[in-house]
């Protein structure tokens, strides 16, 4: 693809680094041996899989044997719900989540609801932030998990971690946090966090698609995954993404090394596109926290509008962004995360994300900026419930 | 996802806007979905459409099928403006995905909805044409996973 496209979906992936696809060559062509076979190039094979692992491990602070190679965020989370309340089952069938979590969380939790499980929804506050007074207040003796996400992936919002931990531990309840839009873009440190799990994915960070991880606090029972070999300590067996893991690695020493340099860059271009949109788009709020909210990350609603017209029109000036509208998601509902802050579904169908990474330039900003207002513009004219605020309003 | 003809109504819609003192105007679909279509008619002494606007707030098949369905009346005697269904304006498209299906009977519902409202207002009975729903997702049912 040809650079003449503004890419602002760096939540939804990222462009692979070019060090990281450097380091991933040699294990495709040269070091291609199993990391199980004793000759050399099985044993190179293993040795990268294994300085993968210290290096991610630490990055979060924990040990190189809890970090586990996984396919992304999804098969994380999904381990950890039906894994855990497998390997639990004699305390409870009771889990916390929040009502904003990814869909891989909550159709998880959905799917262990028909098992029997018990699943308590706690909700958020009109910026995206659980409500902590209801989750302690859900915690019950027979709880045997909480599992909120670090950061939201549709309005960015960063959550409080570390007191949902602190909480966590102190009712003797395992907490999983789903950190895949924070991983490798904010500092986490899994023991002063009280994090027992964490799972993150590795092309939201400039790495591969089809690798993540999976941290497991050493002493914490939860069920093999996948049944076979010994690979993953015999919890996820199949023989290792060497390439992937490789790749993700790097990605998350060249993503830690830069990270407050980073996210000074990606601000100053977020900052500029909420503070022109805020005052120059007429009827429109920002979604989610302000001071809160992950440096990459802008979600607006523009009132009288539907978001996927929006985005098609912003395609056709070679902008890359998403919505949580309806018509984006497959079914007749706007995103779950517009609608736990309390908007309107008419509102939520006419949201957008923007989502940048370093590389992009205010130049850019500005041109998106521009191509919204008209866009947006253009889409009232022919609303009619633009029509009849406008008429309602003289 | 849309065909070539969806994309040219959609970036170049036609008669977009609205009629003062129209014959009859008919909105249909709800903001709760995401779609909403308000159809503007001119209806001439002899029961011929000598115009039609559209406003719509919803995807972009939403504002093609609207902008499509204007083209298919125009000129039509009511019983012909009738005729024009939710497949002749996929047809006239030349498809629309399975998910957008919905759109095309909408813009036929808001088509039904102006009639209607024409109707109503010169206390006349058109042939075949009923009270039109005012949401077209009444009976829908979403699918479920698993």
């Amino acid at each position: 693809m040809q650079k003449d496209f503004i890419y602002l979906d760096n939540a939804a992936t990222t462009k692979t680094a070019p060090q990281v696809v450097e380091a991933m060559l040699p294990y495709f062509t040269e070091s291609y041996g199993n990391p199980s076979s004793i000759y050399a190039a099985g044993a190179s094979a293993k040795e990268a899989v294994d300085r993968a692992r210290e290096l991610i491990a630490s990055t979060l602070g924990a040990k190189a044997n809890e970090i586990y190679f996984t396919g992304g965020g999804s098969e994380g989370d999904n381990w950890v719900l039906k894994a855990t309340v497998e390997a639990y089952a004699s305390k409870g069938k009771h889990i916390i989540t929040s009502a904003i979590e990814h869909h891989a969380i909550l159709h998880t939790c959905q799917y262990l609801e028909k098992k029997g499980y018990e699943v308590t929804y706690v909700g958020v506050d009109e910026k995206g932030i659980i409500k902590l007074d209801e989750l302690e207040k859900a915690i019950r003796p027979d709880t045997i998990l909480i599992s909120v996400m670090f950061a939201n992936n549709e309005i960015g919002t960063i959550q409080p971690i570390r007191e949902i931990g602190a909480m966590a531990k102190a009712h003797g309840v395992l907490f999983h946090t789903d950190a895949v839009q924070a991983y490798a873009h904010m500092p986490i440190d899994v023991n002063a966090m009280n994090i027992d799990m964490l799972s993150a994915s590795g092309h939201k960070f400039n790495g591969p698609k089809g690798i993540g991880f999976l941290y497991i606090r050493t002493g914490i029972k939860i069920r093999s995954l996948l049944h076979g070999g010994h690979q993953e300590r015999g919890r996820r067996a199949g023989t290792e993404n060497v390439t992937g893991i490789v790749g993700i690695a790097k990605a998350a020493e060249l993503a830690v090394e830069r990270l407050e340099e980073r996210e000074k860059k990606e601000k100053e271009l977020t900052d500029y596109l909420i503070n022109r949109i805020s005052q120059e788009v007429p009827h429109c709020r920002l979604n989610g926290d302000r001071e809160k909210r992950l440096s990459n990350n802008v979600n607006f609603s523009f009132q009288f509008i539907e978001g996927e017209s929006l985005l098609i029109m912003l395609d056709m000036k070679g902008i890359c962004a998403s919505s949580g509208s309806a018509c984006t998601s497959g079914s007749l509902d706007p995103s779950h995360v517009l609608l736990a802050i309390g908007l309107p579904h008419e509102i939520a169908h006419g949201s957008l994300r923007l989502t940048v990474s370093e590389e992009n330039t205010l130049e850019e900003m500005e041109r998106t900026v521009d191509a919204v207002k008209e866009i947006v513009a253009k889409l009232r004219s022919m609303s009619p419930l633009y029509e009849d605020f406008v008429r309602a309003n003289g | 996802m849309y065909t070539e003809k969806v994309m040219d109504h959609f970036q170049n819609p036609r008669n977009v806007g609205e009629i003062d003192n129209a014959s009859g105007v008919g909105t249909v679909g709800n903001a709760k979905c995401g779609d909403i279509m308000r159809m503007y008619l001119d209806i001439d002494d002899n029961g011929v459409i000598r115009d039609c606007k559209f406003k719509t707030f919803g995807c972009g098949a939403a504002v093609a099928t609207s902008s499509m369905a204007t083209e298919l009346v125009i000129g039509k005697t009511i019983q012909e403006a009738l005729q024009v269904t939710n497949k002749a304006v996929m047809e006239a498209l030349d498809g629309l995905p399975p998910v957008k299906v919905h759109c095309s009977l909408l813009a036929e519902e808001a088509i039904h909805a102006a009639l209607w409202d024409y109707a109503q207002k010169n206390g006349i009975q058109i042939e075949g044409l009923e009270k039109p729903k005012s949401d077209i997702h009444e009976d829908e049912e979403q699918e479920e996973e698993y």
